[in-house]
């Protein structure tokens, strides 16, 4: 259950549009450096461009891993500001499409709720730098939701 | 663990990785059937501040790598290999406060794609936190800094 105490936080992030508290919450958040903003009623995230985040050093690149977890974070977020769980959204899988490197740069993240059932939700995620219309990764999850009346 | 010319190219490989190196893994082994590392448990990598549970991220960090590593136990020579794909299947959270481990093998080499799976664990490989199927393509050792990777990589294998 999310406890009442961070769910008065979220909205009170959704309502100014300040998520640096709520992300201030999870480590793993702070360890990348992501960054949330609302734009009209979408959310923007921002992956700012981080030499701890190398997994090439030839290009050099951001970590593959880093990339995905940039954007399953960003999905969870998405989904824990949009759903209307009880719980915080539990990752059942994840797929990602590299489709080109990941330069040293900062990177973007949008998120497509494809379908919220009762119990799992389906997003798309889109990763891109410089040209939004040319992402550097596409990915979906699938997250297992509670829903505020128990099911039958 | 006995240093073999393979453990020793892949522990080169991944201390050339700045951000395992922040994650602090490690190679456990590896020889021609697989690669295994090792992410420890450390607060940063923490997803859920309520049970301590590591984040997605950084398993998928874990087997990216693990992955892409495994192609390092198949080719005769370094290839530089970037991933295609991954899909993760999440089978339960990891235990705050235990070492992860990734165990990857590769399945099929062709001439342009190499195929590959893994699982993560804790305690007992049967158990697995995740498994995942990764493709990676095949670049060849020719492509600029490939072949010089290559031959730093094997460098004291002589």
């Amino acid at each position: 259950m999310i406890p009442l105490a961070v769910r008065q936080q979220l909205n009170e992030a959704h309502a100014r549009g300040d998520y640096g508290p709520l992300l201030g919450l999870i480590p793993y958040a702070g360890l990348i450096g992501i960054e949330c903003q609302r734009q009209g009623d979408e959310l923007l995230f921002r992956l700012p461009a981080n030499p701890d985040n190398i997994g090439n050093p030839l290009l050099p690149a951001i970590h593959g891993g880093v990339v995905a977890g940039f954007m399953e974070l960003s999905a969870a977020l998405y989904l824990l500001i949009h759903s209307d769980s009880v719980s915080i959204p539990k990752i059942i899988d994840f797929s990602i499409d590299y489709l080109r490197a990941a330069h040293l740069r900062d990177t973007f993240a949008h998120c497509q709720l494809w379908r919220q059932g009762r119990r799992v939700t389906n997003v798309a995620i889109t990763a891109w730098q410089a040209e939004r219309d040319t992402p550097v990764a596409t990915a979906r999850a699938h997250f297992k939701i509670e829903p505020q009346k128990p099911l039958k | 663990m006995n240093q073999t010319p393979l453990i020793a190219m892949a522990e080169r490989f991944l201390s050339a990785l700045r951000h395992c190196q922040l994650l602090q893994m490690r190679v456990v082994d590896a020889d021609d059937q697989g690669i295994t590392l090792i992410l420890p448990w450390s607060q940063a990598i923490v997803g859920n501040p309520q049970t301590g549970a590591v984040h997605g991220g950084a398993l998928t960090t874990l087997l990216d790598t693990t992955c892409g590593m495994a192609t390092l136990c198949v080719l005769p020579r370094f290839e530089v290999c970037p991933t295609l794909d991954l899909r993760i299947d999440y089978m339960h959270a990891a235990q705050p406060h235990k070492a992860i481990y990734a165990h990857a093998h590769c399945y099929r080499v062709t001439h342009d794609v190499i195929f590959t799976r893994a699982s993560a664990y804790q305690d007992d490989a049967t158990q697995p936190i995740c498994q995942v199927v990764g493709t990676f393509m095949r670049l060849g050792g020719d492509i600029k800094g490939g072949l010089d990777v290559g031959k730093h990589l094997s460098e004291p294998r002589r």
